[in-house]
């Protein structure tokens, strides 16, 4: 495996998230697949190792703003189960617009809660008629004196009903176009607001994926998010800043399912001897460890950029994030290929890790949409390098 | 007592290395002569063969000697002192067995010590003494202590001693063995055992070993052998200098047998002791005993136990386990590893930290069978084991083995019994 | 409160493997822990603090590498570790040991309660808890599995064979815990950086002014005169054929020796 030349603390961090996953999200996530049980006590036990505060500055009650110690975090988790790893990036993506885009007094109001794990967060942006194409939103925040009158609904929110604080991304202006979008915080119990159904998903099943549901919410201006119009730039700001999360959580699946094949290729005894031994199996595993590998470091090297201040990360975050999921999902298949006849059962981890990945080709930005965003920035770089 | 390498000796074969259960000695380079030579020179090395030596960490070794018998070339030199601290030992005399006693009833640990304790009463050419301590109804109980070879009762009676405290019951028995000096106290391992004995040995300045498994007399010395290292390996202990040599043992470690000429008890062979205690004898409070009612397996008068251990694989498992014990009248047992992985309750535990049982049949399914366990277990009459790996160490004990999958065996025995039945 | 907890580094017994060639133990690549039972002992005493407020202070006796198993002691929550560590302690016995930790904590000033594992999984005496208290004068309450206080008083619920006891004991008290006791907590990410900068403070056998008549080889009573793995009994007879033909083979067996 590539050293990445860890610091005492990042590798205090790794090691500690995962020895919390082993105890504490092993032995629970097969249940929590099965039931689609929230993971509580998964959430609740990172909290009490300090582990929800790793890109919160210090002065908001986290341990200082590090993408890189965020990655190291969510792929240990992811390692053990995508689900829970999901639950824990999706707080991160739903509190970064207030992180980056907060006053101080919104910061001081709901960071600290987040980053000692008491709360979740999620992101509100999708709709039924919005994915790919974020900017045809069309939930609406109607000013009015010194509130905003919310109407609409939201799809697929990750932490949907589990999370206390939402931010969400609305149209103020619809003749603006893009121009027109703000985003807001949004608090769980706030009257006009309430919930879909729980979603009955493929994969990342202990995940909560709810539909959001506005009617005449009344949303004080206190609690908009910058300004006026800004909405999709917090959008995508946002987005791009926790692709590599999302990346991390691929490559911690991706590992995960590598680990169950090496450990079955040396137990599995065939034509009497373990099946690790036959190079079918061998070049199987070579396979998808080297692309974990890649795709590990495109991960880490894109967070250190961004931790080190770069402005210019857009390329590498979808690049790590298009990689991490492809690999993560060819791996998984060939996970189960290895474990033959058991890898099809659910008594055996490795179907559970294929469901988990697939999503992640998908949400955060599909990996088409991501091949655009690759292409256009390369484009861009070679205009303006003329 | 010192321990050393003798470098000229010492060829660096690493052989003591391996020998070592603590991990004490290393191979470094031979070091240079030190410069008693005159000036102009003398070997260059300490002479020798071999470029490495052995070197002991004397902060690790604990001078067990398990190195030397390993060394062919006779490098390594362990010095034990003989002789007295001074102390005269010699009006210590008597083998002494705590008789543990709850609600008014003696337990059978003390009858199991009591015959063992004969065997090495014999060997010394002394007595064998029971010490009962309780309210003074207890003395209703002294015949059966005589049925099981007491030579003498040291009756130690008191309001106080009724149930059973820590500091009463220390006062007392530390009273009885400054005045009457036996040279060994047995007790039994018992919650009470263990909590007592621990507290008198300091009291008394005694040697205390937990947990043996055997007891012999060498040289005039109790020789007290126990697991060690979680059960791993055995050693063999003694206390030398100081008296009395106590130790405890297990419930069920060995067998009780009433012996054919009972003495009958006279004013000669019951000795009663007034202890006197103290209101600092008796700070701690009684409050309340409670049932438990999870508690009642009894696995140590099974007739047939069935035990699961890691093979099982998962906590729901020992639902195989159950079904074979049912269909046998048996109780179900459990190993450590088991137990500490949560899949059942402590109160199945079978080994040197649960339970010690010796019933008619045991069968280990799944189960290596590591010291720690056989010390709980080795005992029963007869024993069938079923595991996956040949080599594992439960079928040298085994009467009868099964080299296979349990998840096979075991379901397969229990229907083939269940259509026995009928 | 002022809360001791006394620990013990020991390799992880779980993992302790025969080597089948040499008979004897294999040490390489067996991790050293804190003693189970003594983390049942740290969550105990940290419940309370959590309770009442107060210190807990974590000790062992141990050679140098010891300070590893107290850095983990504070990484979930002991304020304060210190190491009692000396050539003259090697070789203890149970009374060396219990007699060199009740000296330490003579040093330590006024406490209210000390907490102790049940055993250690490498020597698995449980001597070592009453010891101290005996050495001390203190009143010991052994294998606890609920533990309250109140008013300079311990309510202690124990765990026997059959039954279950409640005692009440005046503090300061020993009190030692089996595993049913609580669910140790793990490090937390704030608590592992204390811990990486903590100075774990190192007494030696002159800083607890011990008798040495009481310490290390000479101090201890009882010495380890041979140690060995058992030889194999001579194993039984390993059952062979169809697996329904052993099944019945081994009925058979039984039925002969009329168990069943």
């Amino acid at each position: 495996m590539l050293d990445y030349l860890l610091t005492e603390e990042q590798k205090m961090i790794r090691d500690l998230a995962r020895k919390v996953s082993l105890e504490k999200v092993l032995p629970k996530r097969a249940e929590w697949d099965e039931t689609g049980e929230f993971p509580w006590e998964a959430i609740k036990a990172f909290a009490a190792a300090d582990l929800c505060g790793l890109y919160v500055p210090e002065e908001y009650g986290g341990m200082g703003i590090s993408v890189f110690n965020f990655c190291l975090a969510t792929e240990e988790i992811s390692r053990v189960c995508g689900g829970v790893g999901v639950t824990f990036a999706a707080s991160a993506l739903g509190s970064t617009p207030i992180i980056l885009f907060g006053t101080d007094e919104q910061k001081k109001k709901y960071m600290p809660d987040i980053a000692a794990g008491k709360k979740l967060a999620a992101f509100g942006l999708t709709e039924a008629n919005a994915g790919s194409d974020a900017a045809s939103i069309e939930t609406t925040a109607k000013k009015d004196g010194d509130y905003y009158i919310i109407n609409g609904t939201k799809q697929w929110i990750t932490n949907g009903g589990e999370a206390e604080v939402y931010s969400l991304i609305a149209m103020t202006d619809k003749n603006k176009g893009a121009r027109g979008a703000s985003a807001f915080i949004i608090e769980k119990n706030t009257p006009g607001f309430t919930f879909g159904k729980k979603e009955n998903k493929m994969g990342i099943r202990c995940s909560a994926t709810r539909e959001l549901v506005f009617q005449d919410c009344k949303v004080h201006k206190s609690q908009l998010l910058g300004k006026e119009g800004m909405g999709f730039i917090v959008a995508m700001k946002t987005l791009d800043l926790t692709r590599p999360g999302i990346g991390a959580q691929a490559v911690g699946i991706a590992q995960g399912a590598l680990d169950e094949a090496l450990k079955y290729s040396r137990e599995r005894v065939q034509f009497g001897k373990p099946i690790g031994s036959l190079q079918a199996i061998q070049h199987l595993l070579a396979d998808m460890a080297t692309p974990i590998e890649a795709a590990r470091a495109l991960v880490y090297a894109c967070a250190r950029m961004i931790d080190a201040g770069s402005k210019d990360y857009t390329l590498s975050a979808s690049q790590s994030k298009l990689f991490a999921s492809d690999t993560a999902m060819k791996v998984t298949i060939d996970a189960i290929q290895i474990l033959g006849g058991y890898g099809y059962m659910k008594e055996y981890p490795v179907e559970k890790m294929m469901r988990d990945a697939k999503i992640t080709q998908i949400y955060e930005g599909t990996n088409q949409i991501q091949r655009n965003q690759i292409a256009l920035s390369l484009i861009k770089e070679m205009a303006s390098s003329k | 007592m010192s321990i050393k390498i003798l470098l000229d000796k010492c060829t660096g074969c690493t052989l003591c290395v391996k020998a070592c259960p603590f991990g004490a000695i290393a191979m470094i380079d031979r070091p240079a002569r030190i410069a008693t030579q005159s000036v102009a020179g003398g070997p260059a090395d300490a002479p020798g063969k071999g470029k490495k030596v052995a070197e002991i960490d004397l902060d690790v070794c604990t001078l067990c000697g398990a190195c030397v018998p390993s060394c062919k070339f006779n490098a390594i030199e362990l010095k034990k002192e003989l002789g007295g601290s001074g102390r005269d030992l010699s009006h210590f005399k008597g083998v002494w067995v705590f008789a543990e006693q709850r609600e008014g009833k003696i337990q059978s640990v003390a009858f199991e010590l009591l015959t063992e304790g004969k065997k090495l009463a014999a060997d010394l050419k002394t007595e064998l003494c029971a010490v009962l301590c309780g309210d003074p109804s207890i003395e209703e109980e002294i015949d059966h202590l005589f049925g099981y070879g007491a030579d003498k009762v040291y009756l130690i009676t008191h309001p106080e001693l009724k149930h059973y405290h820590t500091a009463p019951y220390t006062r007392a028995i530390a009273e009885a063995i400054t005045k009457y000096k036996p040279e060994i106290m047995l007790l039994g391992a018992t919650t009470l055992g263990r909590d007592l004995a621990a507290r008198l040995a300091i009291r008394v300045g005694a040697g205390l070993t937990a947990d043996c498994t055997g007891l012999a007399i060498d040289n005039g010395l109790l020789q007290q052998t126990r697991p060690a290292f979680g059960g791993n390996i055995m050693a063999t202990i003694q206390t030398p200098k100081h008296r009395p040599q106590m130790a405890t043992v297990r419930p069920k470690v060995f067998r009780k047998v009433k012996v054919q000429n009972v003495k009958i008890k006279t004013d000669e062979n019951v000795i009663r002791f007034k202890p006197v205690i103290s209101e600092e004898d008796l700070l701690v409070k009684l409050l309340e005993i409670v049932e438990d009612e999870t508690v009642k397996v009894n696995l140590a008068e099974a007739e047939i136990i069935v035990s699961g251990g890691r093979g099982l694989g998962e906590a729901k498992n020992f639902k195989l386990i159950e079904e074979l014990a049912a269909v046998l009248g048996g109780a179900v047992g459990a190993s450590r590893a088991t137990v500490d992985a949560g899949w059942i309750s402590a109160h199945h535990q079978v080994g040197q930290t649960g339970k010690t049982v010796c019933p008619k049949l045991y069968i280990a399914c799944g189960i290596a069978g590591k010291i720690q366990h056989l010390a709980g277990m080795q005992s029963s009459d007869t024993i069938v084991a079923v595991n996956k790996d040949p080599d594992a160490p439960i079928f040298k004990v085994a009467h009868y083995g099964i080299v296979g999958d349990l998840f096979e065996y075991v379901p397969l025995l229990t229907r083939r019994l269940k259509e026995l039945q009928g | 409160m002022d809360i001791i907890v006394c620990i013990k580094q020991v390799p992880d017994t779980t993992e302790v493997k025969i080597n089948p060639e040499t008979n004897t133990l294999i040490r390489e690549g067996v991790p050293s822990i804190v003693n189970p039972f003594d983390e049942n002992a740290i969550e105990a005493a940290l419940q309370l603090k959590e309770k009442h407020g107060g210190k807990v202070t974590v000790i062992t006796m141990g050679p140098p590498q010891a300070a590893e198993a107290l850095k983990t002691t504070i990484a979930m929550g002991a304020d304060e570790a210190i190491l009692i560590s000396d050539r003259a302690f090697a070789g203890s016995d149970t009374w060396a040991t219990s007699y060199t930790l009740s000296q330490a904590i003579k040093k330590l000033g006024k406490f209210d309660l000390i907490i102790c594992g049940k055993q250690a999984i490498d020597g698995d005496t449980a001597q070592v808890g009453p010891g101290i208290a005996e050495w001390l004068g203190i009143p010991q309450v052994t294998f606890a599995f609920k533990l309250e206080t109140n008013d300079g008083k311990a309510k202690v619920e124990r765990m026997l064979e059959e039954v279950n006891e409640i005692v009440e004991c005046p503090l300061p008290a020993v009190v030692t815990v089996v595993k049913q006791m609580n669910e140790p907590r793990l490090p937390s990410l704030k608590g592992m950086m204390k811990a990486k900068k903590a100075e774990i403070k190192n007494l030696t056998a002159a800083d607890i002014e011990a008798d040495p008549t009481n310490i290390g080889l000479n101090g201890s009573p009882t010495n380890v005169v041979k140690i060995f793995t058992p030889p194999p009994k001579g194993g039984g007879e390993i059952l062979s054929g169809e697996p329904e033909e052993i099944v019945n083979k081994l009925i058979d067996k039984v039925k002969e020796r009329k168990i069943i």
